[in-house]
């Protein structure tokens, strides 16, 4: 078993993607401990949604290792190559990390209960009984209990971004990637999409990476920005220092952009 | 009495009208049958993107789809002598809409939005149950008015079995003809017939087009 305990939670070892001819991350270096709440920002094009599809494997990187727990994930080095790992070996790892896209992507063929225990019963094996009654209290836990049986069509864009946390957060994930989960949302429905987040945040103790634009959610949830220009971190910081008090131009621009 | 048209010709021949209908209903249902299955499986083979399968798939359904229904009917009826005419059209046919139905199924199984796939790989599960539980239940859904226009299409083209000795509904109007010198009746009626099955169809597949909408 590795040692979570001072291995961190994830970890980018010069990890580099490219678009053609497109560099969206370069030699990119970071780690997140467990437990951390990160909130990544910058303009858009400056590969913040990579990585956390890098970290679903939604994507493949070009160079460089991505670790969780101190484990490689997705390529490893062997005699000196980096190699891809296989899928049955990712797989092991990915079942940790859940995701909520901008988009919901709820399985619009199943009721609002069975997106939800769709992945807990055939992939974790878990009972149907068990994994119906823990899908009842996260949708109590959202909000939603009273949908349970509704289609997803039916429910309103931020009830389905909650019934997709419930979903994700279904598979008990030790990373939950947040991926401009309120984009999509109209303005007022936005706020119960948030509160649920923060509710999460505070009740559990999941590692959390997070793209938002909303910037007072991150400075109340998470507990360190990294700033991103260019596919590398060109500042890091804690989120009240980097919001009063931005040191590098490039930070300073955006968030008078954004703020 | 009216050269053109005979009563007593319209009632004789009626009896093995509807009993070819029944071939032919048969014929269709059967070959829809293989059509709708051998069809979704040439799709998936041709997603899987393993070149060993899909090229010898993408050829085969190339050659299928160039050559004509009724000669692909009489040489295989040719080669497979020992199995009944019927069995060897019901295959024929369903094997040669089987090919149209594989891009039917394709634009189904595209039109399903990538986010699903992502949503699926995110929770972890397997490439199959993937396939399984999202998205062939909803590529099918997109699929169904085309699996209609296509059984449509398969039962008014069942005339072509008659080239290979099926008896179904064009052939028994052809051997009434036949027998008694006299075929205005029985090809009227066959034609009236076919009428009567595909056009109600046909208005069911635009309600379930609408519906799908």
């Amino acid at each position: 078993m590795p040692d979570t305990a001072t291995k961190p939670a994830i970890q980018f070892q010069g990890v580099g993607k490219r678009f053609g001819d497109n560099v969206v991350l370069d030699g990119l270096d970071f780690s997140v401990a467990a437990g951390d709440r990160v909130t990544l920002i910058g303009p858009s094009g400056s590969g913040k949604t990579t990585i956390l599809r890098l970290l679903m494997t939604l994507e493949e990187a070009n160079d460089g290792l991505i670790l969780v727990d101190g484990v490689p994930y997705t390529h490893e080095m062997r005699g000196g190559k980096r190699v891809a790992i296989p899928e049955k070996r990712r797989s092991l790892v990915r079942r940790r990390v859940g995701m909520v896209f901008q988009q919901f992507n709820l399985f619009p063929n199943m009721s609002v209960l069975e997106n939800i225990i769709e992945a807990p019963i055939h992939v974790l094996g878990v009972p149907k009984a068990e994994a119906i009654a823990k899908a009842e209290d996260l949708l109590e836990k959202v909000g939603l209990a009273d949908k349970r049986d509704a289609r997803c069509t039916q429910l309103s864009g931020g009830q389905q971004q909650r019934v997709a946390i419930a979903r994700a957060l279904a598979m008990e994930p030790e990373i939950l990637l947040l991926d401009e989960v309120t984009s999509a949302l109209d303005p007022e429905l936005v706020a119960d999409v948030l509160a649920v987040l923060r509710n999460i945040a505070e009740t559990t103790d999941i590692t959390m990476l997070i793209v938002t634009h909303e910037m007072q959610f991150a400075r109340e949830v998470s507990n360190r920005v990294l700033m991103f220009d260019g596919g590398k971190i060109i500042e890091e910081a804690h989120p009240e220092e980097i919001f009063t008090s931005p040191k590098h131009e490039r930070t300073q621009e955006f968030l008078r952009a954004v703020l | 009495m009216n050269d053109f048209w005979n009563w007593d010709h319209a009632a004789a021949v009626f009896p093995s009208l509807i009993k070819g209908l029944g071939v032919t209903v048969l014929a269709t249902v059967i070959g829809m049958v293989i059509a709708a299955i051998l069809g979704l499986l040439v799709a998936i083979v041709r997603r899987s993107g393993v070149r060993a399968v899909t090229w010898p798939v993408g050829f085969l359904v190339e050659f299928i789809r160039s050559t004509p229904l009724l000669v692909q009917l009489v040489f295989a009826n040719l080669l497979f002598t020992q199995f009944p005419s019927l069995a060897v059209g019901c295959a024929v046919l369903g094997i040669h809409y089987a090919t149209y139905m594989s891009e039917v199924y394709r634009a189904g199984i595209d039109a399903v939005p990538k986010g699903q796939w992502e949503a699926a790989v995110a929770l972890d599960l397997p490439r199959g149950r993937t396939w399984r539980d999202v998205i062939l239940p909803q590529a099918i859904r997109n699929t169904l008015p085309g699996l209609g226009n296509y059984a449509i299409s398969m039962f008014k083209e069942t005339p072509f079995l008659a080239f290979i000795y099926v008896v179904e509904m064009y052939a028994a109007a052809q051997a009434y003809g036949g027998g008694n010198f006299r075929y205005m009746e029985a090809i009227t009626l066959a034609g009236l017939l076919f009428l009567l099955v595909s056009y109600p169809t046909s208005l069911l597949v635009r309600r379930m087009e609408n519906r799908l909408a």
